[in-house]
């Protein structure tokens, strides 16, 4: 066996150059890749979005990449907005829940009482499946776009949670922070001084990495019939009409708004374990 | 294991599940109570011409709406501990009754499904971990990574297009065929309804195990005593079979038996594209269609099923690693 037993998930000893200049090329792609699908899904005519029922159940040619649907209307046109729906609404779902987790973690430091509270309820929104809170969650709001959004980003928060509250432990036990509090600092000095700063990384890693999850959960909910309209251009939606159409043969339907969904999410996966792995190998 | 150990694992884990079914009652009891749904409007449904104010009143007395919350929760909590959990609007039958032939249904899709991808995802990460950083190892954990990426159904879409459209192999939906009593449905129908959400469901779960099992058997090949045995001469097959099995097999079927939540929530979007009358569609149905009582129970349940996956992922470990017999119970 020799030494090359550097992968993703074990942390290199040494910092890597090589490695390092491969995980910055692999973020600059991938951040440029999202930025194209933003953009050109902006330039988007509303045009495209209209019926056209001339030119409707067209297979997938060159003035129609995905073809068009029953309405015909451009499926490119309606994916790409899609896409662009899924991660508006998977950044605000993973932003909200990177700050669930971030107050659940400074809380549990404060004392023993408030962090068996907070592992309780972690592990009490562990306790049931995740497509399981989100109908409920989804139903307890009155269902629509706010439903699913109020579910998104209530639910993403536990495992991370668990991640930031072991960080913020051990850093609680650290010499420096034993130093500040004889000296007679605050705890929020205490949390904004030492524990915010050695947790800005992880939250920066951990928001990333919930990204895909809330992406691919938005999809999943809306598939299922809760939250959007029909005429909303979502991914989820898009899939769950093309049901209708399969029998026929309308294939292109599900296919290219489906595989859409898996390279964006792909990408977000990509560029949240390249920047985990630059965090690692820096301070390593 | 001792027989005092054996009571105080049991015991330990009963006091667990009571507070933690009695929590999630709690909290989704009273989520659904301030949602905006008007439980009388639903029940009345079509009929909602023929009801006068003062029988929606009745109905609104009988059913104690016109109660505080808590006093509410109560009624139902005593009704739940006799087994009761109320009636369902859409099937119209108990729900206890619902809920236990429903899943049936999921139960041997999931059961499936989770053999399935048990077996194929730990051969994966065998394979990859043997063959770390050749293209067979890229390969598969460049399988697995996408998966991660997939929408199961999604992928349900693809199989039903590929196999049921457009091969005509399987049923494009629904559990039995249609226009044939429950009774008269054969085995082989059955099984023929249940393949593709099955393969979809196993696919699914395939990563999760596969990545783990190769994380694993990279570490232990690295240790000292693998390092010994190659010293002997062994190699290949052989040398994981004699030495690194047996250390990767257990965290894996724990990892596997902690992956309940995801297996339900699997099967739920499955169910979902092939129609099939499992537990899953039947939840999907009863947040859609805002029957309360069979929401809560089917939540409730599935508390219960992630609860009896935790459980069995802790008793492995009990059971096969002697340092967490000899520490005690948990």
């Amino acid at each position: 066996m020799s030494m090359q037993r550097i992968d993703a998930y074990a942390t290199p000893t040494k910092s890597n150059r090589s490695e390092r200049q491969r995980a910055w090329t692999r973020i600059i792609l991938a951040l440029l890749l999202l930025a194209g699908i933003v953009v050109w899904a902006l330039l988007i005519n509303a045009d495209n979005l209209k019926v056209n029922l001339e030119g409707r159940n067209t297979a997938p040619s060159l003035a129609h990449l995905f073809g068009t649907d029953w309405l015909g209307r451009d499926m490119f046109a309606r994916t790409l907005k899609g896409l662009t729906l899924s991660l508006a609404v998977g950044m605000l779902a993973a932003l909200s829940s990177t700050g669930i987790a971030l107050f659940f973690s400074l809380l549990s430091s404060w004392n023993k009482w408030l962090d068996d509270m907070v592992t309780w309820v972690t592990d009490l929104f562990l306790s049931i499946p995740h497509i399981v809170t989100l109908i409920l969650l989804s139903v307890a709001v009155g269902g629509g776009f706010k439903g699913v959004v109020v579910g998104l980003a209530l639910t993403h928060w536990p495992r991370f949670t668990r991640l930031l509250r072991a960080e913020v432990l051990q850093v609680k036990e650290a010499e420096y922070v034993g130093v500040s509090r004889q000296l007679g600092r605050s705890r929020l000095w205490i949390a904004r001084h030492h524990f915010l700063p050695h947790l800005f990384p992880h939250l920066l890693v951990g928001f990333l990495l919930l990204l895909p999850h809330a992406i691919l959960h938005e999809a999943a909910i809306t598939f299922l019939g809760f939250g959007f309209s029909t005429d909303t251009p979502a991914i989820g939606v898009i899939l769950s009409e093309s049901m209708s159409y399969l029998s026929t043969g309308l294939w292109w339907l599900a296919f290219f708004p489906g595989l859409a969904l898996v390279i964006m999410v792909s990408i977000f996966e990509l560029l949240g374990r390249s920047i985990r792995r630059l965090a690692e190998t820096s301070s390593g | 294991m001792h027989y005092k150990q054996v009571m105080l694992f049991i015991t330990g884990k009963a006091v667990k599940l009571a507070t933690l079914l009695i929590a999630v009652s709690i909290l989704s009891f009273f989520l659904i109570s301030y949602s905006p749904i008007d439980p009388v409007q639903l029940y009345i449904g079509a009929d909602m011409t023929r009801v006068s104010p003062e029988q929606r009143e009745n109905i609104a007395e009988y059913w104690g709406l016109h109660e505080s919350k808590p006093q509410q929760f109560i009624n139902w909590g005593k009704a739940v501990l006799h087994g009761d959990f109320g009636t369902s609007l859409l099937y119209r039958s108990p729900v206890a009754d619902v809920i236990a032939e429903r899943f049936l249904a999921s139960l041997a899709l999931m059961v499936v499904a989770w053999l399935l991808s048990g077996v194929v995802g730990f051969l994966l990460g065998i394979i990859a971990g043997m063959r770390q950083g050749t293209w067979a190892d890229h390969v598969i954990k460049g399988f697995c990574f996408t998966l991660a990426s997939t929408p199961a159904f999604w992928l349900a879409l693809l199989f039903l297009m590929t196999f049921s459209v457009w091969l005509g192999w399987f049923p494009v939906g629904l559990g039995t065929p249609a226009g044939v009593l429950a009774e008269d449905v054969t085995w082989v129908e059955r099984l023929r309804h249940l393949v593709l959400p099955a393969l979809t469901l196993s696919i699914a779960g395939v990563a999760n195990v596969a990545l783990h099992t190769r994380e694993k058997l990279i570490e232990v090949l690295a240790s000292e005593y693998i390092r010994f045995a190659k010293a002997k001469g062994e190699h290949g097959f052989v040398l994981v079979w004699r030495h690194g099995l047996r250390n990767i097999s257990i965290p894996a079927v724990s990892l596997h038996f902690a992956s309940f939540g995801e297996l339900f929530g699997g099967a739920v979007l499955a169910e979902q594209v092939f129609s099939y009358p499992g537990l899953g569609q039947a939840i999907v149905q009863a947040g859609l269609g805002g029957d309360v009582p069979l929401l809560l129970g089917i939540v409730l349940f599935s508390a219960v099923f992630v609860f009896v996956g935790n459980v069995m992922a802790d008793l492995l470990y009990q059971l096969i690693d002697p340092r967490m017999r000899r520490s005690g119970v948990q």
